[in-house]
């Protein structure tokens, strides 16, 4: 399913980023970085809430406004109930959504929010994602300072809280269009390897992208995929060329930006709802600005994990959703 | 695609787990620290004048402090990562899984968080370890005799 906007822009955007993306190669690019995963809380669950509670905080005092000025919150994250989002909105006291999507969240957030402005339905929104490394071993994999030796294509969760003010007025970064993906399980079963179970979901939506559009991917200056980690970004290509026949060119995965990958010791790169944001909103976004990047597809891609599934046996299924953005000229 | 297809393209970018390098490096730590438990036991047997056997259970109770110790100063995760199987297949390993777990759930409180999550990890080694003991102690009785 795929929508075109004329009346939507994203106006601003703030970051707050961990000690792991502060020593990465895009830490210019954050408005706050901590350097202890605790940020000055008790608990790793208050300390992701605390982030995504600031990114809201930082974004209100860039564009000026207030929170009763806000129609809508939007968020997301891997905690179970959404807790660090749940938590979030409680103290910021704006009319809430809460979603989920895995690591596909932040461009969920933006498609839900987007099409609310273009209805006319509300004035403006923000959409926050949050994730946390700690909170989330503890929550989907072992205790945090467990060292069990771990495989290569296993995913090191971003720590970062991420938000973006959207609506009507004009501004440089445009929202052009968007697509709802589908639910795609392709039997993988290995939690260890989340670029595998992931990639043809991020294809499949490329595909549709492009089918009901009518572009062709030479129509966009780069295609992001968020997040497969190095081994799904060798596989995706090939997937789009067997499957259809589509060679996949000008691409990169933010999992692979966040990170120095060959020299931290990140395993097969980010992920997490905050990967994708924490590189476009930042970086992507100040690039649109200075006109080096004009048109990009945004596709955010969330493996639908259950811990208690996986446990029973059950693959893995997962969805990916893409967004167009375009500089306003 | 179908699955399997799809599933033999994953295999074709799987990175390989470097196996040799791996297992000897749990080989060189697995023996050094096979080393400082006969140390521990030649030490404890010598000093306080007790039977070899006696200084075994000394020895594996410091060496689980250290393990629980070293946890809680939060670099020994990294350590048992380099060292592989070498530091996460003896006594230290099992300290250093309860504690990591003890860790985490501590902040849930003492009987809703540490107590009841501290053995997340370690139950599964506890509870088949004793099922083993007991299958194959039988298996001992029955074959070779012996006293129970």
């Amino acid at each position: 399913m795929t929508f075109f906007y004329k009346n939507v822009y994203i106006n601003e955007t703030a970051t707050i980023a961990g000690p792991y993306e502060k020593k990465g190669p895009l830490h210019h690019y954050f408005d706050k970085s901590y350097d202890d995963l605790k940020m000055g809380e008790n608990t790793w669950e208050d300390a992701e809430s605390r982030i995504l509670e600031e990114s809201v905080d930082i974004l209100l005092a860039k564009i000026n406004k207030k929170r009763f000025d806000i129609d809508v919150f939007l968020s997301g994250d891997l905690m179970n109930q959404l807790t660090s989002s749940n938590y979030a909105a409680s103290r910021l006291g704006i009319p809430y959504l809460g979603i989920y999507n895995a690591c596909a969240t932040s461009v969920e957030g933006l498609i839900i929010a987007s099409n609310m402005i273009e209805a006319k339905q509300i004035k403006n929104a923000i959409c926050s994602v949050s994730s946390h490394n700690n909170s989330a071993e503890k929550q989907f994999r072992y205790p945090v300072e467990y060292g069990g030796p771990k495989k290569k294509t296993t995913t090191f969760t971003t720590t970062g809280g991420a938000s973006a003010y959207l609506s009507s007025e004009k501004s440089l970064i445009k929202v052009d269009s968007a697509t709802i993906g589908t639910v795609i399980d392709m039997g993988i079963k290995d939690v260890y390897n989340m670029g595998a179970v992931m990639a043809p979901a991020c294809a499949s939506v490329l595909y549709k992208h492009l089918e009901e559009t009518g572009r062709s991917l030479d129509y966009y200056d780069m295609v992001f995929s968020g997040d497969l980690g190095i081994y799904g970004k060798k596989i995706l290509p090939e997937f789009m060329k067997l499957e259809y026949g589509l060679d996949l060119k000008n691409y990169d995965d933010t999992a692979t930006m966040i990170f120095d990958v060959e020299n931290q010791s990140v395993y097969a790169g980010g992920s997490g709802p905050a990967c994708l944001p924490l590189v476009s909103y930042g970086y992507l976004f100040e690039k649109m600005k200075k006109k080096e990047l004009k048109r990009i597809l945004l596709i955010a891609t969330g493996a639908l994990m259950s811990t208690t599934m996986v446990n029973e046996k059950h693959t893995i299924p997962a969805i990916a959703h893409a967004i167009s953005l375009e500089v306003n000229l | 695609m179908e699955k399997s297809r799809y599933q033999k393209l994953v295999k074709k970018y799987k990175p390989k787990e470097n196996r040799l390098f791996n297992g000897m490096m749990a080989f060189l730590v697995g023996g050094i620290m096979g080393v400082i438990g006969q140390f521990l036991v030649e030490f404890y047997a010598s000093n306080l004048e007790i039977s070899t056997k006696e200084a075994g259970t000394f020895m594996i109770i410091t060496l689980i402090f250290i393990g629980c110790l070293l946890t809680c100063f939060k670099f020994f995760d990294k350590w048992v990562h380099f060292a592989k199987a070498g530091l996460f297949v003896p006594i230290t390993g099992f300290a250093h899984a309860m504690m990591s777990a003890a860790l985490d759930y501590k902040k849930e409180g003492m009987v809703t968080g540490l107590g009841a999550s501290m053995f997340k990890l370690t139950g599964s080694v506890i509870i088949f370890g004793v099922v083993s003991a007991y299958v194959f102690g039988l298996i001992r009785i029955l074959l070779f005799g012996g006293t129970i």
